[in-house]
This record gives C-alpha cells, sequence and structure tokens, in this order.
C-alpha cells in the first residue's frame, strides 16, 4: 500500500484510536488515588518479612522472582538474535573485504576533552555500577540499573580514544561468557531454594539485620548475577554493530 | 497532581511528539536522549526512583548509542554499494 | 487534573503510531516505535501513584508511612532495560534487511511480492 494509502487510512483510524483510548483509561480511578490491594500488602509486610529496605528490589529478587527470570530470558534471547543476525553479516563482509592488521590501526576522531573527560568518568562508573548491584536490597538500585551502569564504562574507554584498550579490557569472549554466567548463576541460585527450602526461588539464606549489606538473603546475590547478565549483554549488543568499523586505516582518512 | 509533575508531564510529551516530527534518524537519536532525560525527571517526581535511575541510564545512554553505531554500519553498506557499482562501471 | 498522565499516554502513544506509519525510513519506525512503547510507562506508573505517598525505600523513613506502589514500578523497570534489547534486535533486522535490498524505504522491500 503506498504510503498516500497509509497516511488516509490513519487520517480515519488514528483519531478514532484516541477517542477510544481515552474513553477507555477515563475509567481508572484517577492520578493519586491508588486502591490496588495488592501493593498495599507488600508495602506493609515485605520490610519485616525479608529484612529489605528497598521494596521494589525485593519484590523484584525475590517475591516476583521468576517473573524477573523471564525478563532475563528475554534479554538473553534478544542478544542472540542480534548476534546471530550481524555476525553472519560480518562474516560475509570479510569475505568481499581484504582483512587488514591491526598495526595500522588508529582510532580516529576523540578530541583531547573528550579523552581527559572520560577517563575521569571510567572510574567512577565502575564503582557506582557496583555499589549499585551491592546495595540492590537496601537503596534505589538492583540488578538491571547496576549492569546497564557497568556497561557505559567500557563505552568511556572508547570515548578516552583507546579502542585497542577496549577490545583488551572487553574481548568477545569474556562479554559472551559474562553474559552467559550471569543467566546460569540466576537459574542455579533458584536451584539452591528449591534444594535448601522448598520451592524454586525461595529465599533460603540467611536474612540478617535489615540495612546491613549483607542481609535479605540471596536478594544481593541475584542482584549480582542479573548486572552481569546485563552488562554482558548491552556491550555484547554494541560490539556487535561496531566491531570493525571504528578502525580506519591509515590510507581512508 | 503537583506543578512539578505537571511541568516534568508536559516536558515529556512534546520532547515525544518531536522525535515523530524531527526529520534525520541522527537527530532523532539525540532528541530521543532528551526524551530519556525528560521520562527521568518524570519517574523522579512520581516517587520511583529505581525506575527514573534504569531510564537514565538506557534511554540517556544506551539506546541513542545502539542507535548510532547501528546508523554508522548502515551508511558503511551504502558507501560499500557505491564503490562496489563505481568499480562495475 | 487526575486524567493528565493517561491523556499524555493515549496522546503518546498515537503520535508514535503516526511516526510508524508516515515513515519513509526503516529506522525511523523503529525509534517512532520506541515512543509507542514509552507511553505504557506513563500509564503504569499514573496508575500505581498516591497522593503525597513517598518512594518505595524504607531505609530511612518509618516502615508505616505512606508509599507508593512497588508493584507497577517493578513491571516498569524491567521493561526499559528489556526494550532497550528489542530495539538493537529490531535495528539488526533493519541491517540485514539494506544489506540484502540496499534501501531501507519501506516502499522498496518487495522480495515478498516478487
Amino acid at each position: 500500500m503506498s504510503r498516500r494509502g497509509r497516511l488516509l487510512l490513519f487520517g480515519g483510524a488514528g483519531p478514532l484510536l484516541l477517542a477510544v483510548l481515552l474513553i477507555g483509561l477515563h475509567g481508572l480511578p484517577a492520578f493519586g488515588d491508588f486502591r490496588g490491594a495488592y501493593g498495599l500488602l507488600v508495602d506493609r509486610v515485605e520490610p519485616a518479612r525479608r529484612h529489605a529496605t528497598d521494596i521494589v528490589t525485593a519484590l523484584n529478587f525475590d517475591l516476583r522472582a521468576f517473573d524477573t527470570l523471564g525478563e532475563e530470558f528475554i534479554l538473553f534471547a534478544s542478544v542472540t538474535g542480534v548476534a546471530l543476525l550481524l555476525r553472519h553479516l560480518r562474516d560475509e563482509d570479510e569475505a568481499t573485504r581484504p582483512s587488514r592488521t591491526l598495526a595500522d590501526h588508529r582510532f580516529a576522531g576523540a578530541s583531547d576533552a573528550t579523552r581527559v573527560l572520560s577517563l575521569v568518568l571510567i572510574p567512577l562508573l565502575v564503582s557506582l555500577g557496583v555499589y549499585l548491584a551491592l546495595h540492590g536490597a537496601l537503596t534505589p538500585g538492583g540488578g538491571f540499573q547496576a549492569g546497564v551502569v557497568l556497561a557505559a564504562g567500557p563505552l568511556a574507554i572508547l570515548l578516552a580514544g583507546r579502542y585497542l584498550a577496549l577490545k583488551r579490557v572487553a574481548p568477545r569472549w569474556a562479554l559472551e561468557a559474562l553474559h552467559a554466567i550471569g543467566a546460569t548463576a540466576y537459574a542455579v541460585i533458584g536451584l539452591g531454594g528449591l534444594i535448601f527450602a522448598t520451592t524454586y526461588l525461595e529465599n533460603f539464606l540467611p536474612l540478617g539485620t535489615s540495612g546491613h549489606l549483607l542481609s535479605a538473603g540471596m536478594m544481593p546475590l541475584n542482584s549480582i548475577a542479573v548486572g552481569l547478565e546485563v552488562t554482558g549483554a548491552f556491550l555484547l549488543t554494541w560490539t556487535e554493530f561496531t566491531d570493525q568499523d571504528l578502525l580506519v586505516s591509515r590510507g581512508e582518512l | 497532581m503537583t506543578a512539578l509533575q505537571g511541568a516534568a508531564l508536559l516536558v515529556v510529551v512534546t520532547a515525544g511528539t518531536a522525535i515523530v516530527f524531527v526529520g534525520d534518524p541522527l537527530r532523532q537519536a539525540l532528541v530521543l536522549s532528551v526524551y530519556g532525560v525528560a521520562l527521568t525527571l518524570l519517574f523522579f517526581v512520581v516517587q520511583a526512583p529505581d525506575v527514573a535511575l534504569s531510564e537514565l541510564v538506557v534511554g540517556g545512554v544506551g539506546m541513542p548509542v545502539i542507535i548510532l553505531a547501528a546508523l554508522r554500519k548502515l551508511g558503511q553498506h551504502e558507501t560499500a554499494d557505491e564503490r562496489d557499482e563505481e568499480g562495475g562501471q | 487534573m487526575g486524567f493528565a498522565p493517561f491523556a499524555a499516554a493515549a496522546w503518546l502513544f498515537v503520535v508514535g503510531l503516526y511516526g510508524v506509519v508516515s515513515s519513509q525510513n526503516l529506522v525511523r519506525t523503529v525509534l517512532s516505535l520506541t515512543v509507542v512503547q514509552s507511553s505504557t510507562y506513563l500509564v503504569l506508573l499514573g496508575v500505581g501513584y498516591r497522593h503525597g505517598a513517598k518512594a518505595p525505600i524504607v531505609a530511612d523513613i518509618p516502615t508505616s508511612s505512606r508509599l507508593v506502589d512497588p508493584v507497577t514500578q517493578v513491571l516498569v523497570l524491567t521493561d526499559i532495560v528489556i526494550e532497550a534489547t528489542v530495539l538493537a534486535l529490531l535495528l539488526a533486522l533493519v541491517v540485514q534487511a539494506h544489506k540484502r535490498f540496499g534501501s531501507v524505504d519501506p516502499a522498496r522491500l518487495r522480495a515478498l511480492r516478487d
């Protein structure tokens, strides 16, 4: 269907969809007037039950841990899909273009200000990521946020103009290993729940005192596992898209 | 609904509409970054700090970086095709 | 005023759909899809908010204080990270399509017809 045909159709259907959405959403309770029973119950009960002070992370890795397992594997599957699609593409490219040695490559295009700022950012990002992963159960944070912040660390290495250092710090096999280990670790910790408690993913480690780092049972472990997996996922996705492209041989500039 | 929440919502709606109506995908990636920060502010004033953290890194850094990498790869293919065509002619 | 976030979400949904329908470049389609996805965050967080309540972190406030609903926040949180990877998958598909057909214009992808 041509673009004009599509636009004409949308001109009729679009406002209709908007009207239907507005009428439907009108039936919800007003903004600020929350009445769900489950949420209120969780707010009241969770801190005492699991000695965790961050209720959102407690839900993520304990009460709704099975849900997080499923979502983690959605992540895993999409990254596998990206890798499959783009590696096949890159192999075709390498067959038609002559390969170059690493010796005559240099990274083009980082100004001095960018380099200095990025070098300062790298330790900040890595330490922030580790902090978020470990303190998931205590303060805002948790596996997913930590993973993404940790993935930004090596990207800052790239911004600092050190592409070859990035390749040494985060080579392809290490990222794949990180990704797989994170996903497996989460599933295996759940098995611990099956062995020591009675349900898969049940919290089986000692709960400790609320507010301390080693509290809330297996939540820090889960958080770290998910953090590793998300870091591996993001960096792997990014390197799949770029791999060879950032190296410019001296002749082509 | 406080004034701060209303203002954040307004910025979010403007940025979201801008993404659709900006022409070039490269500019869209940058507007997407601004949209991510606007969403972060909105999530923050609705008392959702975990969500705000997530959105800040993903929407502000993760997604634009992936989009830029993909755009670069598309541009590479175009120049490679042009070179092939010129070589063939 | 209690309806504003939901109205904004509905508007973003339709505007994003307009972007998908009217684009002549597959990358623009994918980015407009992002806007559609983010409208759902507004609905979810709008549902869970309580007036005058605080964030669901009880590290420094008494555990009996009034808190926002944590369940909707959990849903939005994982959704954000997954959206980014699915976006990457879609962009990988666009790159493949470009390689195979030489263009990212949806009107020119005719292999299924031929």
